[in-house]
């Protein structure tokens, strides 16, 4: 290999890493930005940190004496681990620590030191291949062109395309492979030199195979079906979660289906919780079945005289993450955490047949996902309900989630009649959430309920009033006479089905 | 994966061919001795226990009770080695429904009187699904891809059925009964024993391939030989019997458990008053000054137990109780018929996955080698369902039974495990990597099969009639093995008993 071309090989590399450099910041601002919202907050703290550990990098090269160029091979190793693993890593610490922006500056910090390193290195490296003037001019020109290149890639084609997972671990491939082109290109020998290079090819196997396995973490049709970003996704052994967030908007999915969106689920908890509940005077035990994101569980704690909440979630990944994570705690003012509170991860109708004869509660919320198959109709059916009848106090109330009564008219009064069935007295209702369309929710009883309501202060969408109305129900959708949904005949599961698929 | 063949019993008849047993040393009293702990042993234990004072032995040749109806627990679910369901009895079977009510499967009745189900025992939704064009479709009648024609052909035999159903003989009853021998004895219907379905549903016109598939199907599942094996009369039994009525369900629901009829045979067992003697193989039973002596060997060490018995019920099938009597049995059992069967019990991860409709009680492979499996834990409530065991049916009728007993009985459990997977795979490409364990049992008979010319030849008749002290219950003496029939016929023994 003659001069020249080990030069142009060195100029090279300059613009691979600035490239890398710059896409590392990106993502740690994009990332923090889907995690924590406010992104104009978090792009200018990312930059700064970053650009501040640039400096530090910098000015750290200064202690190098000897061993440029195996420090710069070294460096890249580490960038290349680094950076390359930081989204992913993110994206898991994200839900596993407490203390999330000291890991966030902290990754960025140590990214921005070891970039800061790079180009003095390689500056020095080179200083004796050209003359002073030459060497600077042509480092800066591929340091901002690289740049350049890596603003253009990344909201362009890295994103949509690969995703933030993905583009990181492609760019710790490239410094990985830098890496060992120089310790080629400068002839580094030794055993030493060898180690490096056979190390070098491990690392990049490493991240090849996070690039891979990637896919699996969010797809690339998975993050098409989702309008805003994914923060957070994870199959549990029950389902898929996933987060959203776009525009201060947190969204979370089930299975690809919208749970709740963080601008308009106070429409929907108040609804569910307030109708009921604010005409038991004297409710201390209330159970929640299903309803994991502990949001119900936050309305039901507006009444002091209640005691006790219990909550059953099946899925233990729900309870743990609206337990955990700050931005979900917000969400719910902590509720999953109330002394009050005692939470349980079971199956909702094993753990009614298991409960005990002084498992007595005095209003219980039923929100489970909607009846879309046989295993969640197992949950609507006159069966359960006879269950659920055992737990209730006398004089208590049940309210159910039920549905869009509009769009599945027959579901909807599918599960009113299974609950006469039972011999539940029902009342009816429904309320318009933007996010969801209109819903509908029944309460009921054995015995007639009181009308007078007390609400809690401090509601945003309920009044005395509002509550009146929503009982009412205008000729599109109401009542209709269907059948009743049992373990035998599952007939909410087809009503359901075939309604919804009308406007699918 | 792993897994055996199961089933003792095999072994312990291979010892007795050996040689003559020895003789016992003792002759242990009892009252009553019931040989055989089927439905219909336990049934008859559990009549006596209700009235009767004297002491009852209740001899088993297996390690547990329940002949065609025993069970077995993985740690997934409990689930059935045999009898899996039982069909909502009708009115010409009180004593079923008698004993519903007695174990809480039916709970109380409508204002018109129409039995009230306990939801958690009827069979829950979704019920069969059939794979077929490498789809599933809900119902196993065959609707994905059939022809308008073949459809309607269907349906014609569907509402010929139902005609039927409601059709009573010339004597007032109705044509087709469960127990069989409650059905009319109108010769003009009774006549169609003497042909085979085949040859019926040939002259009347039902030729669709789709239909006829369903047809063959429904007969294998029931007697263990397709339309070309049964009778005309048995096969039309089998669509045209069905019918009990419920206040929460449809007449064509049944009742089922993880456990299968295991349940049921738990129920019972809770409810004999019986010294049960298990792993113990009756060998000979004869009458000798008005007494019965019973001698059997015990099937671990081959030592001789015997009993003097004051009278004898033989709960076993007339083949075996044939060898019991030695000369005193005369012909009984010639001309039965006992298909071989093969079930195996899957341990399966999750689900195997497949496409189309979601997985059901029944999931019947269209054209298949076996019956297709049930799901054992499809009655439990939970509403997410991972590890789960699948019980896989295959009547051995590839060729004539004794040929395809003695050809099965040479079989290792790989060469088993083969077939088994072999047949699902079509539907389950994964079925291998989500099976744990399989266990396989081969019934070498299976139970009876009502062959032309079987049901009303008189011979059961026959063979039901008590001799002397020794009396008979077993479901081979309707002709069909059905649990209504082994129940009914060992309530029956036990009462005479009591009279
Ligand atoms: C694979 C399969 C699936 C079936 N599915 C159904 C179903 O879904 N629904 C239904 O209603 N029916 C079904 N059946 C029919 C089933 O046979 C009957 O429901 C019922 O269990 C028969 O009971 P039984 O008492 O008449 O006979 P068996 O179950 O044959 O009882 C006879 C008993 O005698 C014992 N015995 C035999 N020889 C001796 C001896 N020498 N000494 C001591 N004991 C001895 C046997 O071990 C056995 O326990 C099925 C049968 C099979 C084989």
């Amino acid at each position: 290999m003659n001069e020249r071309t080990t030069r142009l090989l060195l100029l090279a590399s300059v613009f691979v890493i600035a490239t890398c450099g710059l896409i590392y910041e990106l993502i740690a601002g994009t990332l923090a930005s889907y995690l924590l919202g406010d992104s104009v907050l978090q792009f200018s703290t990312v930059i700064g940190v970053y650009l501040f550990a640039m400096g530090v990098g910098s000015w750290l090269s200064g202690f190098v004496s000897r061993g440029e160029a195996r420090l710069f091979v070294q460096v890249q190793f580490l960038i290349g681990l680094v950076g390359g693993g930081s989204a992913a890593a993110l994206f898991v610490l994200f839900t596993q620590v407490n203390a999330f922006r000291p890991v966030l500056y902290g990754l960025i910090f140590l990214i921005g030191t070891l970039v800061g390193l790079e180009i003095p290195l390689l500056l020095r490296i080179l200083k004796d291949r050209l003359e002073f003037k030459d060497l600077v001019a042509r480092v800066f020109t591929f340091d901002y062109i690289g740049a350049l290149l890596a603003s253009l890639l990344f909201p362009l084609v890295l994103v949509p395309h690969l995703g933030l997972v993905r583009s990181s671990f492609l760019f710790g491939m490239l410094n990985v492979v830098v890496g060992i082109l120089t310790a080629r290109v400068l002839r580094l020998t030794g055993p030493w030199a060898t180690a490096t290079v056979s190390g070098g090819a491990v690392l990049f196997a490493v991240l090849l195979a996070g690039f891979v396995a990637a896919d699996r973490f969010t797809s690339w049709s998975e993050r098409n079906t989702y309008p805003d970003p994914i923060i957070h996704a994870f199959s549990s052994p029950y389902q898929r979660i996933v987060l959203t967030r776009g525009g201060g908007d947190l969204r979370l999915h089930l299975n690809g289906n919208l749970q709740f969106s963080s601008r308009d689920e106070y429409r929907y908890h108040e609804s569910l919780v307030h109708p009921g509940l604010s005409r038991m005077t004297g409710a201390k035990r209330v159970l929640v079945l299903g309803g994991g994101d502990g949001l119900a569980v936050r309305e039901v704690l507006k009444y002091p005289g209640v005691e006790q909440v219990q909550l059953v979630d099946l899925d233990p990944a729900m309870t743990r993450l609206f337990t955990g994570l700050p931005i979900l705690t917000n969400l719910n003012f902590g509720a999953l955490s109330s002394p009050k509170v005692r939470v349980e991860n079971a199956d909702a109708f094993t753990w009614l047949a298991a409960a005990g004869p002084e498992a007595k509660y005095d209003f219980v919320i039923v929100d489970f996902p909607d009846p879309s198959n046989f295993s969640l109709g197992k949950l609507y059916s006159t069966a359960f309900y006879r269950r659920l009848r055992t737990v209730l106090a006398p004089g208590g109330a049940v309210v159910i989630q039920c549905t869009s009564p509009l769009v599945a008219r027959r579901a909807f009064w599918c599960i009113d009649g299974t609950l006469r069935e039972t011999g539940f007295l029902t009342r009816p209702y429904h309320v318009y959430v933007p996010s969801f369309g209109e819903w509908g929710f029944i309460l009921a009883s054995t015995d007639p309920l009181p009308t007078e309501l007390s609400l809690p202060d401090g509601l945003k969408f309920l009044s005395a009033s509002t509550v009146r109305g929503l009982f009412e129900f205008p000729p599109d959708m109401d009542r209709v006479v269907v059948e009743v949904n049992r373990l035998n005949n599952q007939a909410l599961v087809r009503y359901f089905e075939e309604d919804w698929a009308k406007v699918r | 994966m792993e897994g055996t063949i199961v089933g003792p019993s095999m072994a312990v008849g291979h010892r007795l061919r050996e040689g003559r047993p020895p003789s016992p040393s003792r002759w242990d009293r009892a009252d009553v001795v019931i040989v055989g702990g089927g439905i219909a042993g336990l049934a008859a234990a559990r009549e006596l226990a209700r009235e009767f004072r004297g002491n009852v032995v209740l001899v088993e040749l297996e390690s547990d009770l329940g002949g065609n109806s025993s069970w077995g627990q993985a740690t997934a679910s409990a689930y059935p080695w045999g009898a899996h369901y039982v069909p909502l009895p009708g009115r010409e079977a009180p004593e079923v429904v008698a004993l519903f009510e007695e174990l809480g499967v039916i709970t109380g009745q409508d204002s018109s009187g129409r039995p009230i189900y306990r939801e958690q025992y009827l069979c829950h939704d979704p019920h069969e699904r059939l794979f077929l064009h490498g789809r599933w479709q809900e119902g196993l009648i065959p609707q994905l891809g059939v022809s308008a024609d073949d459809r309607a052909e269907a349906d014609r035999f569907l509402a010929r059925m139902q005609t039927l159903r409601e059709s009573t003989g010339t004597d007032g009853r109705p044509l087709f009964a469960i127990p069989v021998d409650r059905s009319s004895a109108d010769p003009a219907w009774r006549g169609l024993d003497l042909e085979t379905f085949s040859t019926w549903l040939d002259r009347e016109g039902f030729r669709a391939r789709p239909l006829r598939w369903y047809l063959d199907y429904c007969c294998r599942d029931d007697f263990g030989l397709g339309t070309s094996g049964v009778s005309a009369w048995a096969g039309l039994h089998y669509f045209a019997a069905r019918g009990g009525e419920a206040a929460n369900a449809s007449s064509s629901t049944v009742v089922t458990w993880p456990h299968g009829n295991g349940w049921l045979v738990e129920r019972l067992r809770e409810r004999i008053r019986a010294t049960v003697r298990r792993g113990c193989l009756v060998h000979a039973v004869r009458e000798e000054g008005g007494r019965v002596r019973v001698e059997g060997m015990d099937a671990k060490t081959g030592e001789a137990v015997g009993w003097d018995a004051g009278r004898v019920i033989l709960a076993v099938p007339q083949f075996i109780a044939a060898r019991m009597l030695g000369e005193a049995g005369g012909g009984r059992g010639t001309g039965a018929v006992y298909p071989p069967w093969l079930v195996a019990n899957l341990s399966v991860d999750r689900l195997p996955t497949g496409r189309g409709m979601e997985a059901a009680w029944d999931n019947v492979l269209y054209e298949g080698r076996g019956l297709g499996y049930v799901i054992a834990n499809h009655q439990e409530v939970q509403s997410v369902v991972r590890e789960s065991v699948l019980t896989y049916y295959l009547p051995l009728d590839h060729a004539a039974p004794t040929e395809a007993r003695r050809e099965a009985s040479t079989w290792t459990w790989e060469q088993a495990r083969d077939v088994v997977l072999a047949d699902l795979r079509r539907a389950h490409p994964d079925i291998a990597d989500v099976t744990r364990r399989m266990d396989i049992r081969i019934w070498g008979h299976g139970m009876i099969c009502p062959v032309p010319g079987f049901l009303w030849s008189g011979r059961r008749t026959d063979w039901a009639r008590p001799v002397g002290r020794i009396d008979f219950a077993h479901s081979d003496l309707s002709g069909m093995s059905l649990f209504e029939e082994a129940y009914i016929r060992g309530v029956e023994a036990g009462r005479r008993v009591l009279t």
